[in-house]
């Protein structure tokens, strides 16, 4: 039994969930190699080849995988098909967008966001936003999966496994890339964060986000996310949304402020070790799985809570 | 330029699912269903562009049972052209359900084919991409923005950290993320319209797909309860109480 690990990382450094990723692979058995496909990603190779329980690091250098595009990624992962049992990448943006594309070339079901890995073919995923987890058997003869990060802890960098240099594959010549927009934040990042606080619709402008929740972000080290309701008014980018269909958490302490808890929302944090509410309406949801609940008004608390820590 | 939109016939969004006692699934018994949420941006964004005449026709099609005749529907009486309901009473999974879209495809050869990022029944978001390999063609997933450019589609994509952009060649499969419009509601002469438009039936074995399932549900379990609901008085409260008794802070 061989498992690839398919890396995600920016080139300069590796994503924190590729650690986590190589635990989860450890559970299928057998060794477990790290793909890094990137664009003088060095950094993000050696970094890959520190993790411990790695056999290898295959590191295919070229600009035709500098930003990760899944139609040339796939198709380098699917020509080291034969020499692998099981695929496995977290699932990130750039998972999501990879690994099917794998799947279908392979002619497989891919599992998607793993919670728990069982057996070489049995998998655990949250089904229905989360309000049931199904356990699932693969009968196909590979196997691709995507990994929820959250729940497999990261595998140490106590390793030292070569880096093998593999050339790129030839480019589909389908998709290239245009352009981008990366927000640069000093701020840990949600999906690593062990705290974070986060703002619903009642934030009512980024201004107040700036001035309400980054402050207390700041005292705490946390990171801070938001609802959907919050991201679509405007006030936060699209990839601090946490839910369903956003970033899916469980830090050590959640706080969420001016957020109703739409069943969307907590599939995104529901398994957070301790969920605290701040919510001016005692009927929210959110308090029905908050441990600590605060009734009040937001632009009263925060302050407070900021004065207080 | 043909667009091809695929809607799935999924829980509604405000329902709550039940799991089974048995634990062979969830309680779908009387529960309302709706047209996947993404997938009525995908319809909605596809009608956008037959509006600012980039496309010319718009094509539903959904797999699933003789009532996702009503999902077909609202995107008729959201603007698409015609309907295509391929029945089937099975549970179909997304690399059966992307095989028969290429299928779909390669019969009716469209330029762009809108979906959902994800159907909010199996979260599996697999689907497009899926889709996308087997026909050769390029993805653009997760979009928040779609512009035809000659021959080409520039997708903005919803990525870890921001967007991205994309220049995809057409024919291309994109996959829409929440913010890439609001969706229109269907006005009655609308929706008594769609009634007339053409929506024709087949089957998967019509296409020569099998669709035997590759995962065997073993169980379907409840998620585990969290015992929440306690309320503190005051912020000191609360950071004590997260500093003793949680030990948190
Ligand atoms: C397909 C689909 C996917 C979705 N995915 C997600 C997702 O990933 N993540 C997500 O979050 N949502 C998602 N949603 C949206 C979800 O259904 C809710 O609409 C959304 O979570 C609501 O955000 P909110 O709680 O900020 O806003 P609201 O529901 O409007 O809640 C605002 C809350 O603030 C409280 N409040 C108001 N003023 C104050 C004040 N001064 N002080 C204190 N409290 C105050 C109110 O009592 C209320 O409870 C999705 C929806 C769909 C259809
Ligand atoms: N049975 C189906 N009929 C039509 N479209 C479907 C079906 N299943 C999935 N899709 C499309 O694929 C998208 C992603 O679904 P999934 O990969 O299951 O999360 C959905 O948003 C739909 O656009």
């Amino acid at each position: 039994m061989a498992v690839l690990v398919v890396a995600d990382h920016n080139n300069a450094a590796l994503a924190d969930s590729v650690a986590k990723a190589v635990t989860a692979a450890q559970k299928l058995g057998g060794d477990i190699d790290v793909l890094v496909a990137g664009s003088n990603a060095g950094a993000a190779a050696t970094e890959a080849s520190k993790l411990a329980g790695v056999r290898k690091v295959l590191h295919a250098d070229d600009p035709l995988y500098g930003k990760l595009l899944a139609e040339p990624v796939a198709k380098l992962i699917v020509s080291k098909a034969a020499e692998y049992d099981a695929f496995v990448a977290p699932a990130t943006a750039n998972g999501k967008n990879i690994m099917p594309r794998v799947a279908a070339l392979l002619d497989v079901m891919q599992i998607s966001d793993a919670i728990a890995i069982e057996s070489a073919d049995t998998f655990v995923r949250p089904i229905y936003a989360g309000n049931a987890i199904a356990t699932v058997q693969s009968t196909d003869p590979k196997k691709v999966v995507t990994v929820r990060t959250a729940t497999f802890k990261a595998a140490e960098a106590t390793g030292s496994a070569a880096i093998e240099n593999i050339g790129a594959e030839g480019d589909p010549a389908m998709s290239s890339f245009v352009s981008e927009e990366i927000v640069k934040s000093d701020r840990p990042e949600l999906t690593a964060a062990k705290i974070v606080i986060s703002g619903g619709r009642a934030l009512g402008s980024h201004e107040n986000f700036e001035k309400l929740i980054y402050p207390i972000a700041d005292k705490l080290g946390a990171a801070v996310g938001a609802s959907r309701a919050a991201v679509d008014a405007g006030y936060m980018p699209n990839d601090y949304q946490v839910g369903q269909t956003g970033k899916v958490i469980a830090p050590q302490l959640y706080i969420a402020v001016g957020i109703s808890g739409a069943i969307q929302h907590l599939a995104g944090m529901k398994d957070s070790k301790v969920i605290v509410a701040i919510n001016k309406d005692e009927e929210a949801p959110i308090f029905q799985i908050a441990d600590y609940g605060l009734v009040g008004d937001l632009f009263k608390i925060l302050p407070e809570l900021e004065a207080a820590l | 330029m043909k667009i091809l939109v695929p809607v799935k016939r999924v829980v509604d969004y405000n329902v709550k699912v039940r799991v089974k006692s048995d634990q062979t699934g969830v309680d779908l018994a009387n529960v309302k269903m709706s047209m996947n949420p993404f997938d009525e941006i995908a319809v909605e964004e596809a009608v956008r562009l037959l509006e600012a005449k980039v496309a010319t026709e718009v094509v539903a099609v959904s797999i699933g049972p003789e009532k996702a005749q009503d999902q077909i529907r609202q995107a008729l009486a959201m603007g698409a052209d015609r309907g295509l309901l391929i029945k089937t009473d099975d549970e179909i999974e997304p690399l059966a359900v992307a095989k028969l879209l290429k299928a779909v495809c390669e019969a009716e050869k469209p330029d762009l084919v809108i979906m959902g990022k994800q159907a909010i029944d199996d979260d599996s978001n697999q689907t497009g991409q899926m889709l996308a390999a087997l026909l050769g063609w390029p993805q653009g997933t997760f979009a928040s923005k779609v512009v035809k450019d000659g021959d080409k589609v520039n997708v903005t994509r919803e990525v870890d950290g921001g967007l991205q952009t994309v220049a995809l060649k057409i024919p291309a499969v994109v996959t829409t993320d929440l913010r890439l419009n609001e969706p229109r509601y269907a006005s009655l002469p609308n929706i008594m319209k769609a009634k007339k438009k053409p929506l024709d039936t087949k089957t998967p074995a019509d296409y020569g797909v099998s669709t035997a399932p590759r995962l065997k549900v073993l169980k379907v379990a409840e998620p585990p309860k969290r015992t929440g609901g306690a309320k503190v008085d005051s912020v000191a409260t609360l950071i004590s109480k997260l500093k003793n008794e949680a030990g948190v802070l």
